[in-house]
């Protein structure tokens, strides 16, 4: 593995590896110095081109545990603003030095071109509406802790997944480690061609709630152009708002993902969101670790020896 | 190929290391056995069932994996991490680390570091199936299954019968030597 870019094409074991060693990750941020010096002297460029409060903070934080240095780069305050083209930026923060970028861009495949402008791995921290790899990973994680495993789970996911590449990495790495994964959401919200996802469909949620182990509730996203394409936001939350009323028609054991930020009171009912059985504040806490796994997968060796 | 150790070799040198332990530390009551992952993780394994075969009353032991501790990450293949598991505070303990052969001294030193993060043991100190010698690091063993003298051409490998079906330690020339 040379970067981490994308879950399409990731076998079940590739997966199953990285969260292996994301469980050993979680024991060390358990620990009473929560730090391992597996990365001492590497650096680590967290360069967000889109707006990003808690992906940044949470690859600083994993290199950090792991005794790398982190730079970081945020276009507001950058020669961006003055014309610099992307390439221009990527290699003048590679000239300073630095052992890995991890990229996040508005434009879908953006870290893709970045991979083939450096010899460094590039971490793919969410393009466009493309691919949020690491948050697959940590979503599965999450899951996986509180079930053991994925395999023959029910898992839905409720909102707009046409614009989320956090929908489009989570199917199929769900589907990849064997769930059952249903798309929830009104035909305008649905991908154009639903068949490329490994998922069935519906627009009831209604006809699938009571059914299902994971509820996964996605951000209605009004700067994706989400508030456009139904007619108001009561109307998406009386048809697949997460309410208390919903929520107790669930299985006693099922639970409830939300990739953050939330909407209260959209998507999610408040009371929904600091129930136990949703597990918001442990996926933002996996975060951490799987992220730690894949810096420590591409940094941490050399591949053949 | 050579083999240095066989089943009864390994068992006979197992039961050595438990009575030295014991007598070492004047019995079981403060011990932790920390085994080194992979191998080291059944040798301690064995030992805590020797050792309460002997006290008659149970022995804490765990694994330790180093994997996030070494200094030589950049020269090896890269590896699954393996269990970390610490089954009772340290503090105040004498942790006893399990490894299955003792070479350089990196691996030990490692496992000192990790320790150092997980909690104070009042001592360390370190049991090894073999020593074949070549430390480059001043760190010896406690407690010895067997020293092999060896040339660094040659490569030592320990089978033991939960990983690999059965016991035994063989000396092999290194295929890149």
């Amino acid at each position: 593995m040379n970067h981490f870019l994308t879950i399409e094409g990731l076998t079940r074991d590739a997966l199953t590896g990285l969260l292996d060693d994301a469980d050993e990750f979680v024991e060390v941020l358990h620990r009473p110095i929560p730090k391992v010096p597996a990365l001492r002297g590497k650096t680590v460029a967290t360069m967000f081109f889109e707006p990003s409060t808690r992906t940044k903070m949470s690859f600083e934080k994993a290199a950090k545990a792991l005794s790398a240095d982190t730079m970081s780069f945020s276009p507001g305050t950058s020669s961006l603003s003055k014309g610099e083209s992307l390439k221009d930026t990527v290699l003048t923060i590679k000239a300073m030095g630095t052992d890995a970028m991890v990229v996040r861009h508005t434009a879908t495949g953006a870290p893709w071109r970045i991979a083939e402008w450096i010899e460094q791995p590039v971490l793919n921290g969410g393009d466009g509406a493309h691919q949020h790899p690491t948050q697959a990973l940590l979503d599965a994680l999450t899951i996986r802790q509180r079930f053991g495993t994925l395999d023959g789970l029910k898992i839905g996911i409720v909102g707009d997944i046409r614009h989320s590449r956090v929908a489009r990495s989570d199917t199929q790495a769900f589907a990849a480690l064997g769930a059952n994964v249903t798309m929830i959401a009104p035909r305008t919200l649905l991908p154009v061609v639903p068949e490329v996802f490994p998922a069935a469909v519906t627009e009831d949620i209604d006809d699938v709630l009571s059914d299902l182990d994971v509820v996964y509730v996605l951000r209605v996203q009004a700067e994706r152009g989400g508030a456009s394409v139904f007619p108001s936001l009561a109307e998406y939350t009386s048809r697949y708002g997460i309410t208390k009323e919903r929520f107790d028609r669930l299985s006693p054991e099922a639970i409830v993902l939300h990739p953050g930020p939330m909407n209260r009171g959209v998507e999610i009912e408040g009371v929904v969101a600091d129930d136990p059985r949703a597990l918001i504040l442990d996926q933002v806490f996996n975060g951490v670790a799987v992220r730690m796994a894949v810096l420590f997968r591409l940094l941490g060796g050399e591949d053949d020896e | 190929m050579a083999r240095v150790m066989d089943a009864d070799d390994v068992d006979r040198a197992i039961r050595r290391i438990a009575h030295e332990v014991l007598e070492k530390n004047r019995g079981s009551d403060e011990v932790v056995l920390l085994g080194i992952q992979t191998r080291g993780v059944p040798l301690a394994e064995r030992l805590a069932i020797v050792l309460e075969e002997i006290e008659g009353k149970p022995v804490a032991w765990g694994s330790l994996d180093i994997g996030m501790y070494r200094d030589d990450l950049d020269r090896r293949p890269k590896r699954a991490l393996g269990a970390t598991e610490i089954p009772a505070a340290l503090g105040g303990m004498t942790v006893v680390l399990v490894d299955d052969v003792l070479y350089t001294g990196r691996t030990i030193r490692a496992a000192l570091d990790a320790l150092a993060d997980l909690g104070r043991p009042n001592r360390v100190q370190l049991a090894a199936l073999v020593d074949r010698g070549h430390r480059e690091l001043p760190i010896r063993p406690d407690y010895v299954g067997k020293n092999v003298p060896t040339s660094s051409s040659e490569r030592v490998t320990v089978r033991l019968a939960e990983r690999d079906g059965t016991d035994e330690v063989v000396i092999e020339a290194r295929e890149d030597a």
